[in-house]
């Protein structure tokens, strides 16, 4: 395995999350965000914070932006090398940043805006290729989000020292997720921190997942190889493959992660419905993930939240007109929306669905 | 010349204090080891196979058998079990035999590894208060599933044929002939009960069996005793048996003495003639013939059932099992070297084939590099001892696995390894009706299924333990696994970590 040192990190971490969606894509500062996890100190340790935002890049929309650390000099030319070779460089820059003396030392942060020349209707293959080829062949570097028109900011730190390093305040999303980890190791890289992303899907992830070893080698199969091993990103493999490649809804794919028990599908009354939810089972059993597990996944269109089968971990939910609210805690809710319509308790392995409905 | 004497395997001990003279043991040995004169009970310890049913029986606790040391002088390389078989082929020049799996110490691989548990980070599951799912699924998986648009999702895709069952355990081939119709009876209504399967061998479907035709895998081996339409129309699905973990290579010898009227009927050959499985089968001389006999097997049975392939593990045995995916099968039986038999040549069964732990690994590892595991599932048997086996063998990578010496062992077979004599005092491994009437078959049925039941439970323990609540994420899952003692080789082909290594 190339890539990173210190790739000892799946570690088992408590975490909290949370995500904010404008269902009709309009776009709201990162501040509020902001506000959200930093209500939820408590279930960090500081060792591991992010952010995933959707809408910041309206005027290179059309182009993937690759968010990628560099642990060293060198490979940052390596990678420069490959992204030239496969790609055309539209345009890149630093990240901004600005200095915060608890987070050192840091890494090498660069953005890329890319053209896939020749692409076709592969062309998102092609991009979750490249970036399975430069995290596992390029040691030192490591794309950390691989989207259009979004963007992950992630490291090693609370999420208010993480925020102002990236100057998260001065972006507008339409969707922002945030995760704040507890892990029981001390990471010493800012990879390992949430969200994790995979083309435009971002994941932020509060558990730990039993079924990792069955869940790894069954993603094998279908050319996804795990080379961070970390449960939050065998999650987003997931999706992309039931999504993306399968085409499934997000109802079916929580069936699916979280699939009813078989005393459940027995007792659903419609025979089709019964049928189908056993073709789930039995197919896509390598794909059940167990263990508890509250996740958020956003993409551009979406934001879904979902718990395990028996929710061992916290998810609560809002809506406020246009915004979807989604955390582990109702007080991270509470800070940025005072007056909800509607807060509830999603129920084990119902994900709670805010699909985009831009206007006109 | 003088002719060398082997010394008995066991010493029939008598406490002649205790013995009452009751004659239960004379009168229920089929080895007649024990003879009563007026007022005195002998015994010959030369007949005696230790197969302990006459010390089980003894009212009083008169008997009991020890093994016999062996007198030859102590020697690092000829064992007493070495020389005393020399001597036995100078006496016969025969082929020696034997019954049940392999007894040689190699390397046990179960019992170097261990299993994990859920500490604070992750919280272990009670089965005894939530929903702990056991339920297996045998046969081919699409890869995907397809769901109609229109107003109610509508599933499109055709799934392949599944044998459903509610523990990851069936029981193993084992003919009619090879084991009597009482010990057959057993088996099957336990596995109706518990909702698993059970497999006829190559012996046909006996007609009292019919009642539990619907959870029985019906074989189809070289011989091809007992196949017609009926039989295949009967099961739940067909088994191709290849090879046999006992005796990989060679075909199955079931003698003319063993073959009374019910199993000639069952087997549709003449009474008294021997049953005489080549070791090929005639009609596959390479792996294209089998996807002919697989096809054939699908268009008889409609493709209805699905249609398996069981072979011995081998040097070979990832490949050959990937080509019988592709040949089509939908499920692939491994059976290892410490895999059973009625009767095999010893030296067959104590050299040929290797362990199930690294066949398992090496077969799942293959069929997912290939992109192929999902089109058929494996089944893994071969000397499965306890449930932490079962569990260690779904970790590597089997869907389900096949038990007999352990199912025989619940109707009370102690391993004597006598089998292919048709003297089995605990009514089994005999055709002999005053043997076979002591195996009653409900309550064989019962222990039969108590075994099910109580690896079930312990499964579920320790699934509960690694925060698992469902089978399906312990297939395959390596990383609830980590060696003990086992070099870096080992540690590879089994695709596991070390104990101590963490995540």
């Amino acid at each position: 395995m190339g890539g990173m040192p210190d790739r000892d990190f799946r570690v088992p971490s408590g975490c909290g999350i949370t995500g904010i969606m404008n269902r009709r894509g309009r776009t709201f500062s990162g501040e509020v965000i902001l506000s959200s996890i930093c209500n939820m100190l408590e279930r960090g340790n500081g060792l591991g914070s992010g952010f995933a935002a959707y809408g910041i890049y309206p005027e290179l929309k059309e182009y993937w932006c690759f968010h990628i650390m560099y642990q060293k000099a060198p490979s940052k030319d390596r990678v420069e090398e490959y992204l030239k070779d496969h790609f055309r460089v539209v345009h890149h820059e630093p990240i901004p940043t600005k200095k915060v003396r608890s987070l050192e030392p840091v890494p090498i942060l660069w953005r890329y805006f890319l053209e896939v020349e020749d692409g076709g209707r592969d062309e998102e293959d092609f991009v979750v290729r490249s970036v399975m080829e430069i995290n596992g062949d390029v040691d030192g570097a490591f794309v950390f989000s691989s989207g259009k028109n979004m963007g992950i900011f992630k490291g090693v730190g609370d999420p208010d020292a993480i925020g102002e390093f990236y100057r998260i305040h001065e972006y507008e999303a339409y969707i922002w997720t945030a995760h704040n980890r507890f892990p029981t190791n001390s990471p010493g890289w800012w990879g390992g921190a949430h969200p994790f992303g995979i083309l435009d899907w971002s994941v932020v992830h509060n558990g730990e997942i039993s079924s990792y070893g069955t869940n790894r080698r069954y993603l094998e199969n279908f050319g996804y190889y795990c080379t961070l091993s970390t449960d939050t990103e065998v999650m987003a493999y997931l999706f992309d493959l039931l999504v993306r490649r399968h085409g499934l809804d997000f109802e079916t794919v929580g069936n699916v992660l979280a699939s009813p028990f078989w005393s459940q599908i027995e007792r659903v009354e419609d025979e089709g419905r019964r049928r189908l939810l056993k073709a789930l089972r039995i197919t896509y059993g390598p794909a059940l993930v167990n263990g508890p597990f509250a996740v958020i996944v956003a993409n551009s269109n979406y934001m879904v939240g979902l718990n395990d089968r028996i929710k061992l971990r916290p998810l609560v939910a809002a809506v406020k007109g246009d915004f979807l609210y989604i955390a582990s805690e109702e007080s991270a809710i509470r800070v940025v929306c005072r007056d909800p319509e509607d807060v509830w308790m999603p129920k084990a392995g119902e994900p709670t669905v805010g699909k985009l409905e831009e206007d006109g | 010349m003088a002719k060398a004497k082997y010394r008995p395997e066991f010493i029939v001990q008598r406490d002649d204090e205790k013995c009452i003279r009751c004659q239960v043991c004379v009168r229920m040995c089929s080895n007649d080891v024990h003879a009563y004169y007026p007022d005195t009970v002998i015994s010959d310890s030369f007949k005696c196979v230790g197969c302990h049913f006459c010390e089980d029986l003894c009212p009083t606790g008169a008997i009991a058998i020890r093994r016999s040391e062996p007198h030859i002088k102590e020697n690092y390389h000829w064992s007493g079990t070495d020389v005393y078989n020399i001597i036995k082929q100078a006496d016969t020049g025969g082929v020696l035999l034997t019954g049940m799996g392999c007894d040689r110490p190699y390397k046990d691989y179960f019992g170097h590894i261990v299993l994990n548990a859920s500490q604070v980070t992750n919280p272990s599951i009670d089965p005894l208060r939530e929903p702990m799912e056991l339920r297996t699924f045998i046969g081919g998986k699409p890869e995907v599933v397809i769901i109609g648009k229109s107003s109610e999702p509508e599933l499109r895709t055709q799934i392949p044929p599944q044998l459903e069952l509610e523990t990851p355990i069936m029981f193993s081939a084992m003919s009619y002939g090879s084991i009597s119709l009482n010990a057959c009876k057993s088996l099957a209504k336990a596995a109706c009960d518990f909702g698993t399967c059970w497999n006829t061998g190559e012996g046909g479907l006996h007609r009292d069996l019919s009642p539990y035709a619907h959870r029985a895998i019906v074989q189809v081996a070289s011989g091809r005793f007992g196949v017609n339409k009926e039989y295949l129309d009967a099961g739940c699905a067909v088994e191709i048996k290849i090879g046999q973990g006992a005796k990989p290579g060679i075909g199955g010898h079931l003698p003319g003495e063993k073959v009374p009227e019910e199993v000639s009927r069952t087997r549709m050959i003449p009474e008294g003639t021997d049953a005489l499985s080549p070791a090929p089968h005639h009609d596959i001389y390479s792996i294209e013939d089998l996807k002919q006999l697989i096809f054939a097997l699908k268009e008889a049975t409609r493709y209805e059932k699905p249609v398996g392939v069981k072979i011995a593990a081998v040097h070979n045995v990832a490949p050959i099992a990937s080509g019988i995916v592709r040949a089509g099968a939908d499920f692939v039986v491994i059976d290892g070297i410490r895999g059973g038999t009625g009767a095999a040549p010893t030296l067959i069964r104590n050299n040929v084939g290797i362990p199930i732990e690294l066949a398992i690994a090496v077969v799942d590892s293959r069929l997912r590099e290939e992109g192929i595991r999902n089109r058929a599932s494996i089944i893994a048997a071969g000397g499965f001892r306890s449930s932490a086996d079962v569990v260690k063998a779904i970790a590597l990578g089997a869907d389900a696995v096949y038990i007999g010496t352990a199912a025989l062992i619940a109707l009370g077979c102690h391993l004597c390894q006598r089998c292919y004599t048709g003297k089995c005092n605990w009514g089994i491994a005999t055709q002999d009706p005053y043997l076979t009437k002591r195996l009653n078959p409900e309550i064989g049925a019962r222990r039969a299924y108590n075994l099910l039941r109580a690896w079930s439970l312990e499964i579920k323990e320790m699934l509960g333990g690694m925060g698992i609540n469902a089978i399906e994420s312990l297939r395959g899952n390596r990383e609830q696994l980590r060696g003990v003692g086992l070099n870096e080789v080992e540690l590879e082909l089994l695709g596991i970590k070390h104990a101590g290594e963490a995540w």
